[in-house]
């Protein structure tokens, strides 16, 4: 595992059936899901440890991960089996203008499938674990 | 990993180009750590999506660059934002909004970027050469730049590009390497009739199943006409950054870095073959309509705006009729193609016969369509995605001739026959 965006994040994982992006999929105010298409449609990021196998969509998206934290209403992590730098730069420009970034870590398939929705987790700088 | 930084990316970094160059060179050496770069690279120019409003943080960002003294260093144009400042009046959304992104796109000006308002900036006079190293957001035109100009630039977001546009430098990854820009699957266009494939109609169609069977691999297509035009090569591209995150493309025989399957796949074979048949493509159609018949509110075109071509098309297919006064019929441009096309003698009668030009924005990032109780009809495949989850509107996707034909009639009027297939 390594860390695209390095900070700590513990909460309750919600693992997306599909990629989702950021900008026009969820809204920024609520962290509710609002791509009627995504298969979580409805359900909330805010606060989750967000798994998504690799990103998708608008380049907008960084906008969007960036305005979730300054409000506190986006993912408290995410967690990707590949390196998105969409996702990885509005958590790094949150970094530096507001001095709180999201953690975004890139694991392997293996450990990315033993995670699941619901689960508890903590990542941080001694890496991810249940718990 | 660590990246290796030139001496002057060193003297940006400690602060000798300024303060705001010594922030914008730290984010795009994080980036280029996120990306496992091993250095950074010049770019000749950038494209800025960062200018549309999303909230507070995107001007406190902005105000933080400018605040230190940001200046662009290289020719840097601006994408679409929130308001239309030709037709002020179009604008439907809440006030302080609008004066909040006002604010930023002035912001954005004063730090030396073109105010250009377009996300097809592709269409601007002055565009990237082939191999030109360019650091452009927005997904359509970065994946119009790699796939159809064969110049480099990686799927940069918002924020990077005016960090790259203030250093004149962006990470040596991704897209911008010979070796990430090879072809990974293969999607051989099976039986589809000739006439289908010389419709627009089909592309966007097309670009929608390949975004969503590719993920953020690069797709090449075999089995299209050569000499394929730039608009249909802007819908597909749209079409597959949308539904994917596909940042390049090539198509066997027209792209410039695919003149053969080989070129496409730099001597490799595809990682998966995929073929694509009538049954894919009606399916893929079907997924961008929300509901089918019924009676319409709007028409949105130029999603990406709309080519000085396209308005001339849509000239031509309107010919002399006039827009149902049930119906409204935005067309969304770049103020540049709106001047060529009035130059051209087209906005008038257009006008005239109901259609509404929008420049500097989009009808589907924006509060701008009056009624969105009744479905839109588009013949864009970006808008039908993304138009119902931002504007929680019922969409009908169609071919430009059967927006038109609705937009007469007031209800949807859609000529099935081009899809019969083999």
């Amino acid at each position: 595992m390594f860390f695209l965006v390095a900070g700590e994040a513990r909460g309750e994982v919600l693992k997306l059936d599909e990629p989702l992006s950021f900008w026009g999929g969820v809204d920024p105010e609520t962290g509710e899901i609002t791509d009627l298409r995504h298969p979580q449609s409805g359900m909330s990021v805010k606060g989750k440890v967000i798994m998504m196998p690799f990103g998708r969509g608008s380049s907008s998206g960084s906008s969007v991960v960036a305005e979730g934290i300054r409000s506190g209403s986006g993912p408290s992590g995410i967690i990707m089996m590949e390196a998105d730098e969409i996702i990885a730069l509005g958590s790094i420009v949150a970094d530096e203008i507001y001095g709180k970034a999201m953690p975004v870590v890139v694991v392997e398939k293996k450990q990315y499938e033993t995670i699941k929705t619901g689960d508890h987790v903590l990542v941080s700088k001694n890496g991810l674990s249940l718990l | 990993m660590t990246v290796n930084l030139s001496d002057s990316d060193q003297e940006y970094l400690n602060g000798e180009q300024g303060p705001a160059a010594a922030s914008a060179m730290r984010i795009i050496v994080r980036l280029a750590d996120a990306m496992g770069a091993s250095e950074l690279l010049d770019v000749s120019s950038a494209h800025i999506d960062s200018c549309l409003y999303h909230g507070p943080a995107v001007l406190d960002f902005a105000r933080w660059l400018e605040d230190q003294g940001g200046k662009v260093k290289i020719p840097t144009t601006l994408n679409v934002s929130s308001l239309d400042l030709i037709h002020p009046d179009l604008y439907r959304g809440d006030a302080n909004w609008g004066e909040q992104a006002k604010l930023l796109m002035d912001s954005y000006e004063r730090m030396g970027c073109k105010p250009t308002w377009t996300c097809a900036p592709y269409q601007l006079e002055e565009r990237p050469d082939f191999g030109e190293q360019i650091a452009w957001a927005e997904s359509n035109a970065i994946v119009f730049a790699n796939s159809v100009l064969g110049a480099r630039t990686h799927r940069y977001g918002d924020f990077i590009d005016i960090c790259a546009a203030i250093c004149g430098r962006a990470p040596a990854a991704g897209l911008h390497l010979d070796q990430n820009r090879k072809g990974e699957i293969l999607f051989r266009i099976k039986e589809i009739n000739a006439s289908l494939l010389d419709r627009d109609v089909f592309y966007p169609v097309l670009g929608h199943f390949i975004g969503k069977n590719t993920g953020s691999a690069i797709p090449v297509v075999q089995g299209l006409p050569s000499g394929i035009d730039e608009d249909r090569l802007k819908a597909l591209g749209a079409a597959a950054a949308s539904s994917g995150s596909v940042g390049m493309f090539h198509v066997v025989g027209v792209t410039p870095e695919a003149a053969t399957l080989e070129d496409a796949f730099q001597g490799d074979t595809p990682r998966e073959v995929i073929d694509v048949t009538i049954e894919k493509i009606i399916k893929s159609r079907d997924e961008l309509s929300t509901v089918s018949n019924s009676k319409i509110g709007a028409v949105s075109l130029g999603t990406p705006h709309y080519s000085i071509h396209e308005i001339e098309k849509l000239f031509q297919l309107i010919d002399g009729n006039s827009i149902n006064p049930e119906v409204k019929f935005y067309v969304s441009t770049g103020r540049d193609v709106l001047t060529e096309a009035s130059l051209r003698g087209l906005v008038k009668p257009l006008e005239e016969a109901g259609v509404i030009f929008v420049t500097d924005t989009c009808t589907y990032i924006t509060p701008i369509i009056e009624d969105i109780a009744r479905p839109v009809v588009t013949d864009s495949a970006k808008w039908a995605y993304y138009a119902p989850g931002n504007l929680g509107v019922d969409v009908i996707f169609a071919a430009v001739e059967d927006c038109v034909a609705s937009a007469i009639s007031g209800s949807v009027s859609v000529d099935s026959k081009i899809w019969s297939g083999a």
